[in-house]
């Protein structure tokens, strides 16, 4: 039977990793490697880098990084953030990583999903969504918006819409996150989250909220997700992965206990 | 030298990356004399089958690795791999390699856990493995272990004899075949962490011969 996932957010800017970390091994906290070899052997299922680098001229640094990253881990890896072309999606894939997401970019042109797609697979192409709850109307009949910049701006795209249109345009798996839910660790948006993965046929990984091991449960049960990502939870040691890994499988949630 | 085929079917590089780091010299390639005298052959491969064949017939690689499989050498086919090393596939109702009888099948839809949840196609994420039989290959393998699929179509040898295990998603399907000095599975071992590398390491010292 399918585990389900649990994949831990790493945010990289300069080649570095933002949050403070605070772990009690021996970690150097900020490289990006260091880090993913860290959850690596923790016993993360996939790992998710998302590039904040501001100044496109310095994205060299972040496949400097990917090459190093796919020495060093044995998991699927992707990376998103500043992905414009098919050419930033094959420079990331040829330095090592599995998958490779686009979000903004996708909404301003739909067709990098595509021609993503049809290059490298549907395997390799996730949809980011960044998703705002907003009062249902007849443009935004799911009552669920997409957004971009961080949620400043309001593109007028239903989300149930564009998860099934980027799921045409033939992106391999969704991630899937709430800007409502994003940072308040109090949950996922669970309505948000199953209504997605129950309308689209690809995996839908659930973003935004995670604050304790209850909320990836009712991710997985409730909102059907097929994988959770974490942040804040792990980084900043509030929870191993073993122990999140452990607590889900009492409850009943198929999860990959052993990787040694 | 192991000769990883290279007929522009997928990242390639990753399952360099992992003989790399397992201390084992390797190259990509699609010379054929060099794949003809290599010590074993790794044949990976993502994507569609009828282009893999395509692609693989233009290059006269088909030939090469019916060729290369006669004579004995140890062979593992990874993900693609595993499927169109079978006599047809499915997908794009291509004839394929014919190294073991069978063919390459869809997955059913809708496919249904017995939860009766509907199982999403792919088939993507980490699986068990239930092992029918030993294996050279397998040694080390551990009933937990888990391992990393990303695939819509599966293989089904005409034999059971050539099934090696199997995964559960929504039904039995062969996750790892194998005929003589060959072996072949759905998943990517080179993406399976620590398990899927023993794998790797096993074929890599395998001679090629199996009680």
């Amino acid at each position: 039977m399918l585990s389900k996932r649990i994949i831990p957010c790493l945010d990289v800017r300069d080649g570095k990793t933002t949050k403070g970390i605070k772990f009690k091994e021996n970690v150097d906290i900020g490289d990006p490697v260091a880090m993913a070899r860290f959850y690596y052997e923790q016993g993360a299922d996939e790992i998710v880098f998302y590039d904040i680098t501001a100044s496109s001229d310095r994205r060299d640094i972040m496949i400097d990084v990917v090459h190093r990253v796919a020495e060093e881990i044995f998991i699927p890896f992707s990376v998103g953030g500043g992905i414009r072309t098919i050419e930033d999606m094959r420079a990331v894939l040829l330095a090592g990583a599995e998958k490779v997401s686009v979000n903004s970019e996708a909404i301003k042109k739909p067709k990098i999903i595509s021609q993503g797609a049809e290059a490298f697979g549907s395997q390799c192409i996730v949809l980011g969504m960044d998703v705002k709850r907003v009062e249902a109307s007849k443009s935004i009949p799911s009552g669920y918006e997409m957004v971009i910049h961080g949620g400043r701006t309001y593109t007028g795209i239903d989300a149930l819409f564009w998860a099934k249109e980027g799921e045409r345009l033939g992106a391999g798996e969704i991630c899937l996150n709430s800007i409502d839910a994003d940072g308040t660790q109090d949950g996922y948006e669970l309505t948000l989250t199953s209504l997605i993965s129950e309308n689209v046929n690809i995996p839908v990984i659930a973003s935004g909220g995670a604050g304790n091991i209850d909320h990836m449960f009712d991710a997985f049960t409730q909102g059907k997700a097929d994988a959770a990502l974490i942040a804040s939870i792990v980084h900043y040691g509030t929870y191993t992965i073993k122990e999140i890994k452990e607590n889900l499988h009492a409850k009943g949630v198929k999860v990959r206990r052993t990787w040694g | 030298m192991i000769a990883i085929i290279d007929y522009k079917a997928g990242n390639l590089k990753s399952v360099e990356r992992a003989l790399n780091k397992l201390g084992f010299s390797c190259r990509i390639t699609n010379g054929k004399e060099e794949i003809l005298s290599a010590e074993r052959i790794i044949f990976p491969g993502v994507g569609a089958a009828g282009k893999a064949i395509e692609d693989l017939t233009h290059l006269g690689l088909d030939k090469t690795l019916r060729q290369a499989f006669e004579t004995g050498k140890p062979v593992l086919g990874i993900c693609l791999g595993a499927q169109i090393i079978l006599d047809k596939s499915e997908e794009n109702n291509a004839r394929c390699l014919g190294l073991i009888e069978g063919k390459a099948k869809s997955f059913p839809s809708p496919l249904f856990s017995v939860k009766e949840e509907r199982l999403k196609i792919p088939h993507m994420g980490w699986n068990d493995v239930c092992l029918i039989g030993k294996h050279p290959v397998l040694e080390g393998m551990m009933p937990h272990d888990e391992f990393y699929f990303v695939h819509s179509y599966y293989p089904m040898p005409a034999s059971n004899e050539f099934i090696i295990g199997t995964t559960d998603y929504g039904m039995d399907f062969p996750s790892i075949i194998g005929n003589k000095n060959l072996i072949a599975m759905q998943f990517h071992p080179e993406k399976s962490g620590e398990p899927g590398l023993r794998i790797l390491k096993n074929f890599c010292m395998w001679d090629g011969h199996h009680a």
